[in-house]
């Protein structure tokens, strides 16, 4: 029960892009299509899950009992870094279809601020190994959801006057605008 | 112009990280519930990008070039771990607003993109100049972000009451106003934007050389994405 909570909360009620504001670089960058979006979410959800159970691990049985705490943000940077290339040749070697969907988006990944976010995070919020998986798993699926519905929008607004100065970044922010606030009704569920 | 001085002019104005790039849109959206949480950002963001700057510069001919971003990183990493422990050690309520969107620094598109950008192919007091710029034009922005939420939202700006309260709305220091506020700065830059550059087309020659520097500028905005 309590990891159904996890999910829910991370994926909608604290959605990570329109609540939390990570990831924003590639949520405005890459939602110019549906396609491309989606596939973009479906490599944060395969990189964050894997990236918050090392970064769990590292955290639980190297960093804490040896006491070396201020050393998390070094390294799990260098933890997802190595990971998404890591990720990039076992997908290349066993799996060449996916890697053909999302072989351009893996090495966006590490500069994604919302994997190192989690990873941070879940330790922040106490997570054991398992709550932590979960948690990653949940935010890149609320990832995924914002940014596919996002594209959706731009993709309609792709061929509607709009004045001059609001071309652009602005109409995708007041895109975004109004999905957070559609977002906020979320917090009503009070779980 | 002078060169340090164009380093600056560029950062703030020209090449303005948050405004004309859209780099560090996190933070910049996330952290500017108030002015002052959006200038310290702003400030411990600037702090991280001069010293990453000038030592990435300093070791531009020692680094080889295939391990170059895993050096960056691990330099980047380290400058904000020590910002981190200073501002939890002197400024605990910065430390507590801003909460993990400081360990987040490392991966702030800026410091990477002017790493790479600039500082591996320029001398260190240049680069520090560029940071300073950089980090100037960051700053700004995000003071001029968190200004307007907070007198929108809550009716004051740097905590000094400007509106009574009841004049506050709500959702201005809400996920939503951060959007809404940073739609509309946009919106007003482009539109100056375009007046300059109608009134650069009338003055010929110089309308030429600013549409150089600008397709330029292009190029750079292109290196900082990639």
């Amino acid at each position: 029960m309590n990891l159904i909570l996890i999910i829910v909360t991370t994926a909608l009620v604290n959605n990570v892009v329109l609540s939390q504001f990570l990831g924003i670089c590639s949520f405005l960058g890459v939602s110019r299509q549906v396609k491309t979006s989606a596939s973009l979410g479906g490599a944060v959800i395969f990189v964050m899950t894997i990236a918050s159970a090392v970064a769990s691990l590292l955290y639980d049985f190297v960093l804490a009992p040896l006491d070396l705490d201020y050393l998390k943000t070094i390294v799990f940077i260098l933890v997802i870094a190595a990971l998404v290339q890591i990720v990039e040749m076992f997908l290349k070697k066993t799996s060449p279809a996916i890697y053909k969907a999302l072989g351009i988006f893996l090495p966006l990944i590490t500069t994604n601020c919302a994997v190192l976010g989690v990873a941070l995070t879940n330790v922040q919020d106490e997570y054991n190994f398992i709550q932590s998986v979960f948690a990653g798993f949940g935010t890149a699926v609320g990832y995924t959801i914002a940014i596919v519905l996002l594209a959706s929008i731009r993709e309609s607004l792709d061929e509607e006057a709009v004045p001059a100065p609001f071309q652009g970044a602005p109409l995708v922010l007041l895109a975004a605008t109004l999905m957070a606030i559609a977002f906020m009704g979320f917090s009503g569920l009070s779980l | 112009m002078n060169p340090y001085l164009e380093r600056i002019y560029n950062g703030l104005i020209k090449e303005n990280p948050s405004l004309v790039l859209m780099l560090g849109m996190c933070p910049t959206l996330a952290v500017t519930t108030s002015a002052t949480n959006g200038f310290g950002m702003g400030v411990s963001t600037m702090a991280v990008l001069i010293v990453s700057n000038v030592i990435v510069s300093l070791l531009r001919k020692i680094i080889p070039d295939e391990v170059r971003l895993p050096a960056e990183i691990v330099i980047v990493a380290s400058l904000v771990t020590i910002v981190e422990l200073v501002t939890q050690a002197y400024i605990p309520a910065l430390y507590s607003a801003l909460g993990i969107f400081i360990p987040l620094i490392v991966v702030n598109c800026i410091i990477l993109g002017r790493a790479e950008a600039y500082a591996l192919k320029n001398p260190p007091l240049l680069s520090a100049f560029d940071g300073i710029g950089m980090g100037l034009g960051f700053t700004c922005a995000l003071t001029v972000l968190g200004a307007v939420r907070e007198l929108l939202g809550a009716g004051t700006v740097f905590g000094i009451r400007l509106l009574p309260e009841s004049a506050g709305v709500g959702i201005f220091i809400k996920a939503p106003g951060a959007f809404l506020v940073l739609a509309f700065i946009v919106a007003i830059m482009n539109a100056l934007q375009m007046k300059t550059r109608a009134n650069e087309m009338v003055e010929g020659c110089d309308g030429c050389c600013a549409s150089c520097s600008s397709s330029k500028n292009c190029d750079s905005k292109k290196e900082g994405q990639a």
